[in-house]
């Protein structure tokens, strides 16, 4: 049996998850250059129209895997669908994007198939026949090459953002679509997951804010956000933040950026003391222009920085503040 | 509720890290700390038992420096401590890590066990999810509350764009526990001084050795990431980096 890839698409709310294109699209890019035939699979309860847009696409076939079970989403029943597919088809490769509800099922599948996942990767390369698998180390500071050294099939999950979804090739007719049923039996599903809900009304959209001042851990107090504040005041923008501030109740939940909060990509995004841990990144790397003021020249935030300044913030904002001012004023 | 806390020690945030000679893991010698949300989960497991009673037992693996996160944890009033002291569990994948965590607990019953959401060195988000696929318990992730009632628990799993969801499980169970599901609390003096009278089990590589395997994921280079941004770099004293800040933002970006 040739060689397959098998990206495993998410649905969610009667929509394909953005991220699922840039998995695929990352499945397409590794078939290129593996010359292993992709396939793709959907996972749900009347999935079969899903599976019919991700036709179109250049993929060779789409499976529905389909119980009743499976939904609402519970890893039990998560895995147990998938482990029946995956052992049926031995793929070489299963491919994910690395998404809270993927975080929250692929290592006990791995698992239950004595398998292991290398998990939120930013790429891959392949030396020769052998293929390695890029992802971040000690929150972006370092990056490690990784490869399986177990038997296939191999489960790599992928960093929202790391492939371009717009980049996926469509198909030249669509392909075939074939209806997997799986069987749940009684007493596998164990967790009874309620509604999915939203905290509060946002009190405030980022994603519609054209220049954003965010603080990080650096700004140290609460009252030094006052500061920033002001900045964002002179700039015109927003004010908005990395977890740890919201965590410690200095902002409220709603001016989060991050992959637990808001995904922004407005034209300036001015980082303050934020060190730039993956999951903020993931959050605010679409911006524009990123500028970013940390006292630790290795912080991950300048790997993405348009603009850099090396030092403490509070030597730095409150000329900054003034200089703004002068420039709005003059005009 | 007799709960276990699944701990880590990593590097400290800001510290800088240097390449071992293999390039493929770092040199030992740098700060550590309690990775960030394993603090959480103890201080989680700490308040479940203030409520409900019970027994909050910690648990690490890594070299002699690491058991400064057990102590720390006793004397935030954790019960007593396991440690799993080998240089080399530092390098097990998350599956070999459950494996050894799960070899080491076989003769205890956990109502419970919490590990942080993820680790800040290795990052994978899997060791908890693993060890309940080991121990055959149901788990659920990022978890930012918790409440005990009749037929085990209900939790409040954090979704991602601020969506939330509560769902009811049996115990016993794992939970991985998200950073800032509560305030964490400093160790006092007496704690600090009872710690050292509490019970600190060892266990030594060869004891769970049967359990492991080679690991099934290798780190082939540990590099620094290059750059795919061309970053300019705003140099000199404050008042002059604002104006030339200002200057880029006028003219570069065009957003003054």
């Amino acid at each position: 049996m040739a060689d397959t890839i098998i990206v495993v698409v998410e649905q969610r709310e009667g929509k394909l998850n953005r991220v699922s294109w840039e998995t695929l699209a990352a499945g397409q890019a590794l078939a290129g250059d593996t010359g292993w035939t992709l396939e793709a699979a959907v996972v749900g309860s009347g999935v079969a129209g899903f599976a019919g847009e991700i036709a179109a696409k250049k993929v060779a076939k789409v499976y529905a895997i389909e119980s009743s079970m499976l939904e609402p989403y519970t890893p039990d029943a998560f895995s147990a669908a998938l482990k029946q597919f995956i052992e049926t088809k031995q793929p070489k490769l299963v491919l994910m994007p690395h998404t809270y509800q993927v975080r929250d099922f692929v290592p006990k599948l791995a698992t239950a198939m004595g398998r292991t996942a290398i998990s939120d990767c930013i790429g891959y390369k392949k030396d020769g026949t052998k293929l390695v698998f890029t992802r971040q180390m000690f929150q972006g500071k370092l990056a490690a090459d990784v490869s399986f050294a177990c038997d296939a099939p191999w489960f790599v999950t992928f960093q929202n953002g790391a492939f371009r979804g717009d980049k996926v090739e469509a198909g030249a007719s669509a392909a075939p679509v074939e209806t997997v049923n799986v069987n749940i039996a009684d007493g596998v599903v164990r967790n009874k997951p309620q509604e999915v809900f939203k905290e509060a009304k946002q009190a405030v959209d980022l994603t519609q804010a054209e220049i954003i001042v965010s603080i990080g851990r650096g700004i140290k107090e609460q009252k030094n956000i006052e500061l920033a504040k002001q900045l964002a005041e002179a700039l015109g923008g927003e004010l908005a933040a990395s977890r740890p501030i919201c965590d410690s109740g200095w902002l409220p939940m709603d001016r989060q950026i991050g992959s637990s909060g808001q995904t922004v990509a407005p034209k300036l995004y001015l980082a303050l003391g934020i060190s730039g841990a993956i999951q903020h990144i993931v959050g605010m790397k679409g911006s524009r222009t990123i500028v970013a003021v940390n006292k630790d020249s290795e912080a991950p935030i300048f790997e993405i920085a348009d603009y850099a300044v090396v030092g403490n913030l509070f030597d730095i904002v409150p000329p900054l503040i003034e200089e703004v001012r002068k420039a709005k004023a003059g005009g | 509720m007799k709960i276990l806390v699944c701990m880590k020690q990593v590097p400290q945030k800001d510290a800088p890290l240097k390449l071992n000679e293999s390039g493929t893991w770092i040199r030992e010698d740098v700060s550590y700390e309690v990775n960030e949300p394993d603090a959480y989960a103890l201080e989680e497991a700490l308040r479940q038992k203030e409520k409900h009673g019970g027994e909050v037992v910690v648990i690490t693996s890594g070299p002699a420096r690491s058991q400064q996160v057990l102590r720390e944890a006793l004397a935030k009033g954790a019960d007593r401590a396991i440690h799993l002291e080998d240089n080399a569990f530092v390098g097990l994948d998350a599956l070999n890590t459950a494996r050894a965590f799960a070899a080491a607990i076989k003769e205890e019953q956990f109502d419970v066990i919490f590990t942080g959401l993820q680790s800040d060195d290795y990052g994978y988000a899997q060791t908890g999810v693993v060890l309940a696929e080991l121990l055959g318990w149901p788990h659920a992730t990022i978890i930012m509350q918790i409440e005990k009632n009749e037929a085990g628990i209900r939790v409040k799993r954090e979704l991602e764009a601020g969506f939330f969801q509560f769902v009811d499980m049996p115990l016993p169970a794992v939970l991985t526990i998200q950073s800032g599901i509560n305030k964490l609390r400093y160790a006092t003096l007496i704690g600090i001084k009872q710690a050292k009278n509490k019970p600190l089990r060892k266990v030594a590589m060869a004891d769970v050795q049967s359990a492991l395997s080679a690991n099934l994921q290798k780190i082939e280079r540990l590099y620094v990431p290059q750059k795919t941004k061309k970053t300019q770099f705003l140099e000199g004293p404050a008042g002059e980096v604002a104006k030339k800040l200002v200057d880029k933002l006028r003219n570069e970006v065009r957003v003054l």
